[in-house]
Parts: C-alpha cells; structure tokens; sequence
C-alpha cells in the first residue's frame, strides 16, 4: 500500500471535516464549481442536503436553523452569482451574530484573476460581511481550514465564515487532519470576566433604588442554559427586565417581571424604566440606534454596566461605568454565586428597597401602551398576532418574521417563553428574512409548530422558497399581515414625510390563496375578525405549509414609537400623539 | 443621584495624533482586512507602513498613522484585534517616551545655484545623498514625521521634487516589549 491510499480528494476532506464537527443539515444550490462536493453529497449517509431554490435563502435558512437549534447553520454553493447572493445573509449573520459555515466553490486556481465564467472575488467581496473568510489553494490546509472555520464562527461573539474552494482542490487528493490536531494561535476570545469586576457589579447592584436589566441576544447565544441563569437572577434580585429584539424569550415573556420590548417600538414601561433607571445592567446587547434613540439624552441618571463577549461593544455608542468582558453565561453564575454566597442578606429584603421603583413602573404600565381599537368588521394587525398567540401559546411554536410592522407587532403581541424560539432580522433588517429562516427552524424542529408571520411585501421577497417546503414536506405556515402596503415605509412616510406614499402601494399583489395551490401547498384567508380564529385553528391542523392571507386594516400605524432623534420619555404612544417630529429627526434611518 | 457616564472631562473628546501597531500573520488579504475595516467604519489613515518582521512566525508589523479622540482610538484597537490573524496591537500616543521614524526619498530637479542650494539644504539636515548628477539628486531624509514635512516643505521651494514617503515607524523606549500569547517577543 502506497501513501496515496490514505489520502482523501478535497471533496472528502470536506466531509469528513464536517462529520467531525457533528453537522446533520446542508443548505444548498449547486452550480459549476461545487459538482465535486455535490458527487460526494450523493454517496453521503450522514449529512441532508436541502435544496433551496436561491442561494440567498440557503443562507438565512441556515441562520433559522441556527438560531432555533443553537447548532451552526451550513450553506454550500457556488462560485460567482452563487457567492454574490449569500451576501445579503451573511451580513444578516454578522449583524445577528448567527454561527454559519459557507462553503463555496470557486474556480479551478489556474483560472482565478482571469475573469473566467462564473468568477468573483469571493472572499474580497465577502470579507467585510464575515467573521473571517479563507481561499484555500493547497488540498493539505483545507481540513486544517474547516476546522479552523468552526472554532471562528462559534467562538465569542458568534458569526459567518466564508470558505471558498476551487473546484480543482475539491479534485485533488490530500492528507485529512482532525480538529484535535489544530490549534487556532490567534484568535482567543475572553470567556471569563475578572471577579473584581464581577464584585463591582453586586456593589452597584445593592446600591441600586431603580435598577433595569436590558438583556440581548448575547443571552440567546450563550446557550439555554445563560437563559434560565438570567432567569434565576431576576427572581433573586426582583429586578424589572427589558429585552431587546433579539433577546425576547431569554426571560418569559408572559412573566410580570419582564417589562417587555424597549427601543423605537418597545413598551412605555420599558422605555421610561430605561430612562429613569439609576442602574442599567446591559446583558449581552449592543446599545443599537434602535435601542438608544436619541443617544445624548439616554438614560441619562443612571450607572451602566456592560456585560458583553466583543470588547468592541465597549463604548462603541453609549460609555458605561462598568465594562465586563466575558460570555453571558459565565458572568450571570458568577454573579449568581457572589450574591448567592456573600449577600443572602440583600437577596431576602431587596424586594422590599425597590418597592417604590416597582410601583412607578406599574404606574407606567398602567398607560396600556400597547393598546389599540379593536374593530368589529376589520381584522387589526394587532388582533391577529393576538390571537394566533393565544391559539398556538400552549404548543411549543417557533416564529420567524420578515422585517416591517409585522415584526415589530410580531416582538410586541408574540410572547416568547423560551430561548430560541424566535428568529428575526434585526440588525440587518432583511425583508425576505423569514420564510427561508422557518424552513431552516423546521428542519431543526421537526414536528414542531413553524409560523413565518410576514408582511405581503416581505413574504415576494423569498417567495421562491415555497417550492423548498414543499418538496422537503415541512409544514411551515406563512401567517401573512396583509394590508396591501409597505406598512412600515407607509408609516414613516405619513409620520415623517407629509404622507407622500410614494411607491409604497402594491398595486398588483399575486392571490395568495392560489399561490400556495400553485406551489402545492394549502392557502387560507381570513377577511374578517369572527372568522379568525377558526381559520388560524385550520392552519394550525394542517399538517403541510401553509399561506395564511390575513387581510388587515390597511392604514394601521405601529405603536407605541420613539420617533427618531428623540429620547425614551419622548414617546409617540397613538394616533392622536404625533407630536414633536423634529427636522433633525427626519434625517435619521 | 449617581453621576451620569456623560459628565466627562469634555478633554477626552479631544482629537489626537496615534500611531496604531498591529502584529499579524503574514497571510494573503490580511492587508485588505485592516484597510478595509478602517475605510468601513470611517476612520482616518494618514500613512501605513508594512512589512514581514519574523520569517519562522510569518509575522508582518502593520503601522498606522491615525487621528481620532481617544474613544475612537479605544475603539479602532478593539475592532482591529477581533480580526482574526491579528495577535497583538498596539496604542503609541505622540509622546517623548516613543521612538518615531519616517523615510522619505526626494528627488530633486535643477541646476546651478538652486541645485547647490538645495544640496546644501540636505546637508544642514544630515541627510544622505543617493544619487548625483549635474540635473538632480536623489537624498534620504529621515526622521520624526514633522521634521520630514518641514524639510519637504523647504526643498519644495526651491525646485521640483519627486517624493516617496515610508509613512511612521514606531517603537517604545527602553526594554519594555510587546509579546505573542507564549511571551515571546514581537
């Protein structure tokens, strides 16, 4: 037996490498320079491949799956179009901080720079929209690299990575080399925080009169068990809690100490608390400009304290008083088990010091932000998101969402019990997001119940997805808020723009009833409120995808909101309270 | 009432020369990365300097010139060190307790009197002569950045130069060292 009996084709090596790291799903679309890798999906026992039908949607299919299985989503496709179309996911990844692994072909090494068919500078075009990306031209560092992927996206903050293969290294043969045997020299992020910062935190904690903790996404992807940390420690303090999009279902939704969503459309109570507060412990968020407002006038009496993976965070928009470094979940135990140990003094009477904090914030609860008129002939936005949660809250759903006011209603009316059940664009804001995100959830969560609540402009987006559904036989129901706008866009442009819709209105919308028979798949539609919930029962039992064309009042605005430029006590809370938009504002996104 | 986080010494926001030092592996786009996450994020690169400095390590010294409050410092340096190949970097304020260095080669274009007087310009500085015909000269100025600008701007007076400029070299004084995560030396 000669040397070359050992040695594996590129191919394989991709494989092996992502047996190694337990892979059980591919998002996927062949071209050209990936045939090889898809010779070897055909032999492969292990390893599913989902075929998509656009290469976008491989991506943020790989985000859903990631997000509700806290597992790293895979995407392979091809070279050019087929890498150009994975960057709008990516980014959404990176904003997100979703764990991917992209592997792309690439054309063979002797033709790369010469504008062959179907070449791009993948890793040029993607290096801003990644964690890290790597063209490998040598056979022998493609495991190394793989590995090397994995260890990058899923290390400390997580994030895509981008590993682009030419077709001839995919052809060549090479040695494998196991992930025990690679060691990543550079890249080391902090896990653990130093314990002198951990006992400054519990001094400022016992101090605190009006405490709040805004809690984020970091909370989500330090694991389930950061959750039910978070959890406990707001049952030992008795501290109100907030959450940003991306960190609803850390702490249960449904609990009276959870103040709901902050930020532009976040709750009156939630807001004011942040803005009154005299401690704000931020968990694993980034103070995003939809969080902050108007960033000279947040919060503006109150210590911070960061607690986030990515020292980059630190002071980037808001400055703290105390900045810890590490993951959520080894800080909260580590909170957890100072107070727990040194202060069960304050964790028997603090009930009792913020008392007085608590009854304001009921005061402010007490304004019913998130109210609105119901109506007998209409179906409201608001209603059908209500009563798809009341129908569905004692199954364990997950839900994604597009990106507009279906969301936002979506993150207010929905609520998330548990970590992982909620996969939204936040960050990046991708319409398009959510329908390819609930094909990835389902694949992760078989069985369980997978509503996209969408706009009818978001769903067009990714549409083509349908087909994806379908074949895989993967009963995701597509819960559309259909009120014929960009209801968002229609928004801003009647608050901020002295209601010129321009090209807001979709004139020639597709029957999505017929759609979905079209794509094989069950349409429903509700026009009216008494037959909501007999229609949302339907789909519900259905055990296929489903297209649910809710018809909504069509000129609904979302509130409560922070216009922007202004602060958190300066909120619009309905129609009536349109106040105070300022020129400054206007220029803001 | 606690002090809020934004009665700071307005100071702090005050805009200042750096010299930012970041020690990575010498693979290929790594250059791209840095460049590219200073123009994405909107900050200022007045030189960069970079070379291979460990051949067994395969470690390049990248040296850039920057200007910003030092938030923005604070936060180019947390930034550049999530990049993946980098393993160190480096903060160097414009202060007595840092060596700086910058090369220029200028080439200078005359005859007669004006080529006499710039020679003589170059002399006064120390300057060495590379090259020497009756047209011109080539001369190698070195130094801090500000005494390269003012003999630049001197023998620009005088004549038409050509000027190639290295951009800042820093390093700190005495033995103090910046280390690898095995403590060995960069």
């Amino acid at each position: 037996m000669g040397e070359n009996d050992y040695q594996l084709t590129g191919a394989e090596i991709v494989f092996k490498a992502l047996h190694e790291h337990d892979v059980e799903y591919i998002f996927g679309y062949p071209g050209g320079a990936v045939l090889p890798l898809y010779d070897q999906i055909s032999k492969e026992k292990k390893i599913k491949h989902i075929l998509v039908r656009h290469e976008q949607g491989a991506g943020h299919a790989a985000e859903g799956y990631a997000r509700s299985s806290g597992k790293t989503g895979i995407a392979l496709v091809t070279s050019g179009p087929g890498a150009t179309n994975m960057v709008t996911a990516l980014t959404d990844a990176l904003m997100d901080s979703i764990p991917l692994v992209c592997i792309t072909g690439q054309v063979p090494t002797h033709l790369i720079g010469t504008d062959a068919f179907q070449e791009c500078d993948t890793t040029g075009i993607t290096r801003p929209c990644t964690k890290h990306n790597w063209l490998v031209k040598d056979v022998n560092q493609l495991a190394e690299t793989i590995h090397k992927a994995f260890h990058v996206a899923n290390s400390g903050r997580p994030g895509p990575v981008l590993v682009d293969i030419p077709k001839d290294v995919q052809f060549q043969k090479g040695i494998y080399k196991s992930s025990k045997d690679v060691v990543v020299e550079t890249y080391k992020p902090k896990v653990k925080a130093e314990l002198s910062d951990i006992e400054k935190a519990i001094e400022l904690i016992i101090k605190s009169k009006k405490p709040i903790i805004y809690s984020g996404g970091g909370v989500i992807n330090a694991g389930v068990k950061a959750s039910d940390t978070l959890t406990e420690f707001i049952r030992i303090t008795n501290f109100p809690i907030t959450s940003t999009l991306q960190g609803l279902g850390a702490f249960p939704g449904s609990d009276p100490q959870f103040l709901g969503m902050l930020g532009m459309h976040g709750t009156y109570e939630a807001n004011n608390a942040m803005h009154e507060c005299d401690l704000m412990i931020n968990i694993g968020a980034r103070f995003d400009d939809r969080i902050t407002g108007r960033v000279d006038a947040f919060s503006p009496s109150s210590k911070k304290i960061h607690i986030d993976i990515d020292p980059s965070s630190i002071n980037k928009i808001v400055k703290v008083d105390l900045a810890i470094v590490g993951d959520c979940l080894s800080v909260l135990s580590d909170m957890l088990t100072t107070l727990k140990n040194k202060h069960s003094d304050f964790c028997n009477s603090n009930k009792e010091n913020i008392s007085g904090w608590w009854k304001q914030i009921n005061k402010w609860r007490d304004k019913k932000s998130l109210s609105y008129k119901k109506d007998d002939k209409l179906i409201m936005p608001q209603y059908a998101v209500e009563r798809l949660y009341e129908i569905t809250k004692n199954q364990d759903s997950y839900i994604t969402t597009e990106v507009g006011q279906h969301q936002m209603w979506a993150a207010q009316f929905y609520k998330f019990n548990k970590p992982n059940r909620w996969m939204t664009s936040g960050g990046l804001g991708t319409m398009g997001f959510g329908l390819p995100a609930a094909i990835g959830t389902q694949v992760a969560n078989p069985g369980k119940l997978v509503v996209d609540i969408a706009g009818e402009a978001s769903i067009l987006m990714n549409i083509q997805e349908m087909s994806t559904a379908v074949q895989y036989k993967l009963p995701v129901k597509i819960f559309i808020l259909n009120n014929q706008w960009m209801g968002m866009v229609r928004q801003w442009q009647e608050l901020l723009h002295g209601k010129n819709y321009s090209e807001s209105y979709t004139e020639a919308l597709p029957d999505f009833v017929k759609l979905a028979e079209a794509y094989g798949a069950v349409g429903i539609r509700a026009t009216n409120p008494k037959e909501l919930d007999d229609k949302i029962l339907e789909m519900v039992d259905i055990d296929r995808p489903v297209i649910f064309d809710c018809l909504v009042k069509k000129d609904e605005n979302c509130f409560p909101m922070i216009p922007s430029g202004k602060a958190h006590n300066e909120m619009i809370l309905g129609p009536e309270d349109k106040e105070g938009i300022t020129e400054e504002g206007k220029v803001l996104v | 009432m606690s002090k809020s986080a934004y009665e700071i010494d307005s100071n702090i926001d005050k805009i200042e020369r750096y010299v930012i030092v970041a020690w990575v592996d010498n693979e290929a786009g790594v250059l791209a990365r840095l460049s590219g996450l200073f123009s994405g994020r909107g900050y200022n690169i007045e030189s960069l300097a970079v070379a291979q400095v460990d051949e067994e390590r395969k470690i390049s010294r990248i040296t850039i010139a920057t200007y910003g409050t030092e938030g923005v410092i604070k936060q180019i340096q947390a930034q550049v060190l999530k990049l993946v190949p980098v393993h160190k970097v480096n903060i160097y304020p414009i202060n007595e307790k840092t060596i700086f260095r910058e090369l220029a080669l200028v080439k200078f274009l005359g005859t007669g009197d004006v080529l006499n007087k710039a020679e003589q310009l170059c002399v006064d500085n120390n300057f060495e002569f590379l090259d020497k015909t009756p047209k011109s000269f080539i001369v190698q100025a070195l130094g801090r950045r500000t005494e390269v600008d003012e003999f630049i701007k001197k023998i620009k007076a005088l004549g038409e130069v050509s000027i190639s400029r290295t951009g800042a070299l820093a390093m700190n004084k005495g033995a103090e060292t910046v280390k690898d995560n095995k403590g060995k030396v960069l």
